[in-house]
């Protein structure tokens, strides 16, 4: 039954695909480009942006969206020690087991865990969203056109929607996202949460943190691939040199 | 039995009973190659350091990669997150695809551009054109692996385009997905063709290198090397000239995989194959876009309102028949002459020709909608009045310019332009 039903959804959708259509309206929404400290060849995150994003995250965002790729134990990378991260991971159950009589327990969650998520499975996120499933977080800053300053973008667009628009219940005006109705309401607002830090938690500073967090946790080999690509440039470049040396030697005498 | 001319014994004495080291001598070292060859000349050797390094990624990501459609996407993030040095792989191996279709592409016009399809090389020209059938279908299969939402997307908008052919198409889609959706069995049997489809390419690449070695190359004139002069031995200038090239391209290439390893890429590949939600813009990878382009753009072909071909099917038709009639190229141009250097008319439709390329590999990645649709349609026409109309015509009524009399006395020529 679903299956034929799957079947016939994709053959049609792709049948559809395939005929040339009238146009449809798609809308450009055009994106800011911000600095970010990742970019460019000898870019890397800034730690403390990290720090406070993994903050916001925690605090904001972790009750509706998981990050299922990673492990607690990842969270060395934003200059945690050992004893940190064991404390954040306690505070997570997570079910194992059988145990020797069979019996599946509850523990709390170790360093190597991956991040729990906040529902158990999509129905159940869907459940506590009115419908509308929270994408799990992982890889959401690849996963989006001009990433980094897409998600920034996408935090500090809420706003009224236009008189002549008819907002749904439980639907969002949100400037960047497409279509402009979100069903996530706005995360973040001015200084509801305290930075360990003290720095002041506005709505921009508070995106911009929790997006550098989200770029580090998409890309978490980054600065390794950055530093290691410099030194094969380097080299390469030192090695392409000596071969065109080589080349002109080797050709001159042919005259 | 050959005697062989090496001094050391144990070479000798190997080369006496197989003679590895006589053929490496006479193919590599010694192998005649005319003196004129350009840059141009070296992607085919770069293509061939592609291929290892392909094989050798995809052997590495194999070692960590699971075919099955709940655990593909993960295993892929695991090998980018766990794996010592795996987004290393992983990253070679996605942007290798790439740079093995932007080499090859290159050596293609190339042979177009300098007229190396024609006689004696129409057997080598094809194995090329096996070649790139079996890159592409590769090519495909291995997009599929990471079981994204373009995988999953790319593959059902591709594996239903044979539902086109009359009568049997819905019993050959169902046959090649293994079932009625695509799913784990679909997945699993791309991975075992992926896995041996390059291995089959290596056989093609072995046959076309030695109708290669059978006719020997062309160069930038055209003419044929006939005296001594007109060629140099292979080693040393040739090897020396080609790994000077892969320096540069390895430039390039690692440029990508170290500063920009998702430029190619589509981000909608990095979130999971979900079979009910389709994304608002099905494209495929960049190097299938002038493809995709002809297939979406072909109305219905109608004679006297009949409806002949449906537009669906005559899409897949010409798709194919884009890559078919470059089979057909060597019989279609009739021009003695082989480089655009000395046929003006031939050299201006080519560049028209190549800019209609890349005309359509835009129209590709557009919606097929409005303007898009007009310009992929006057795109697909030009593109098969090229091959069909154009080249023959202009074989017939073009006037080449004076050829030099031979390889050298043309070298010798510029040199001395150079001097003076
Ligand atoms: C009350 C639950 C809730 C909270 C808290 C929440 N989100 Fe969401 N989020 C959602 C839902 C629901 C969606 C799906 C929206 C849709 O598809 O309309 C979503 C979607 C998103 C998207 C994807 C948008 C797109 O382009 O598809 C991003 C990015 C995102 N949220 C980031 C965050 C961040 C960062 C935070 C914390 C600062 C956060 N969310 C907090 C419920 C939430
Ligand atoms: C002609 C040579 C080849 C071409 C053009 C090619 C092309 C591709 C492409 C385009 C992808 C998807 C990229 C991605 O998003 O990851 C891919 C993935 C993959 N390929 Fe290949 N490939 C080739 C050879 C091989 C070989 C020889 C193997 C193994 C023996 C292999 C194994 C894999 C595996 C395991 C994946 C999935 C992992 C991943 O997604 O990173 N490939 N290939």
């Amino acid at each position: 039954m679903i299956r034929g039903a799957l079947t016939t959804a994709c053959s049609l959708m792709a049948g559809l695909f395939l005929l040339p259509s009238p146009a449809a309206v798609v809308e450009i929404i055009e994106i800011e480009k911000r600095d970010w400290s990742f970019d460019g060849i000898f870019g890397s995150f800034d730690r403390t942006a990290q720090q406070r994003g993994y903050q916001i995250y925690n605090e904001a965002c972790s009750g509706c969206h998981g990050l299922r790729l990673l492990t607690y134990r990842n969270l060395a990378a934003l200059g945690y020690s050992e004893d940190d991260i064991k404390a954040f991971a306690t505070d997570f159950d997570v079910t194992d087991g059988p145990d020797d009589e069979g019996e599946m327990y509850q523990r709390n969650a170790l360093p190597s865990d991956h991040f729990v998520s906040p529902f158990p499975n999509t129905q159940a996120s869907r459940a506590a969203n009115n419908g509308a499933l929270p994408p799990d977080l992982s890889l959401i800053v690849k996963a989006r056109k001009n990433g980094a300053d897409y998600i920034y973008a996408l935090l500090t667009s809420y706003g009224d929607a236009p008189d002549d628009e008819e907002l749904p219940d439980g639907m969002y005006y949100n400037a960047v996202f497409p279509g402009h109705q979100i069903a996530m309401p706005p995360p973040l607002y001015d200084d509801t949460i305290e930075y360990s830090d003290g720095t002041l938690a506005t709505v921009d500073q508070m995106a911009s943190d929790v997006t550098t967090f989200l770029a580090w946790a998409a890309s978490p080999e980054m600065e390794a691939r950055k530093r290691l690509g410099l030194k094969a440039m380097l080299f390469l470049l030192v090695l392409t040199a000596l071969l065109a040396a080589v080349k002109h030697k080797v050709w001159s005498r042919l005259n | 039995m050959i005697t062989s001319k090496s001094a050391h014994p144990v070479v000798k004495w190997i080369d006496e009973r197989l003679p590895v080291f006589t053929f490496l001598n006479r193919e590599l070292r010694d192998y005649p190659t005319p003196r004129n060859l350009n840059y141009w000349w070296s992607f085919g050797s770069i293509a061939g350091v592609v291929l290892v390094v392909m094989t050798l990624t995809g052997i590495m990501l194999a070692m960590q990669y699971t075919a099955h459609m709940d655990y593909a996407f993960d295993s892929v993030e695991r090998i980018m997150r766990d794996v010592n040095y795996g987004w290393l792989l992983r990253y070679l191996h996605m942007n290798g695809g790439s740079m093995f279709f932007i080499v090859v592409y290159i050596h293609l016009f190339r042979g177009i551009y300098f007229g190396s399809y024609k006689s004696p090389r129409e057997i080598l020209w094809a194995l090329g054109v096996v070649i790139l059938l079996l890159m592409m279908a590769t090519a495909f299969m291995g997009y599929v692996l990471p079981w994204g939402q373009m995988s999953f997307w790319g593959a059902t908008v591709i594996t239903n385009l044979f539902s086109a052919i009359p009568l049997v198409g819905d019993s050959i889609v169902n046959w090649l997905w293994g079932g009625y959706s695509i799913a784990n069995p679909t997945l699993t049997r791309f991975y075992a063709l992926h896995y041996l489809f390059p291995f089959l390419i290596f056989v093609v690449v072995a046959l076309h290198l030695v109708a290669l070695h059978m006719v020997k190359s062309n160069n930038p004139l055209g003419v044929d090397a006939k005296e001594p002069q007109d060629t140099i031995p292979f080693h040393p200038y040739y090897t020396a000239k080609d790994f000077f090239g892969f320096g540069v391209f390895f430039l390039v290439y690692l440029g990508f995989v170290f500063f920009a390893p998702d430029f190619f890429g589509e981000p909608d590949n990095y979130i999971p194959a979900n079979p009910l939600a389709t994304p608002p813009h099905i494209v495929p990878e960049w190097y299938f876009l002038p493809f995709y382009a002809i297939l979406r753009v072909v109305p219905d072909i109608e004679v006297f309102g009949f409806i002949l071909v449906e537009a669906k099917l005559a899409g897949v038709i010409l798709m194919f028949g884009s890559i078919l009639v470059l089979f057909f190229l060597p019989w279609l141009d009739s021009s003695k002459v082989r480089s655009a250097r000395f046929r003006p008319i031939f050299k201006q439709f080519f560049w028209i020709f190549l800019a209609d390329c890349l005309l359509l590999g835009w129209v590709g990645a557009n919606p097929p909608e409005g303007s898009f649709v007009v310009l992929g349609r006057i795109g697909t026409a030009f593109y098969f009045a090229y091959f069909i109309i154009i080249i023959p015509l202009v074989a017939r009524f073009e006037k080449p310019l004076p050829l030099p009399s031979s390889v050298v006395s043309s070298v010798l020529n510029e040199k001395k332009g150079e001097r003076s």
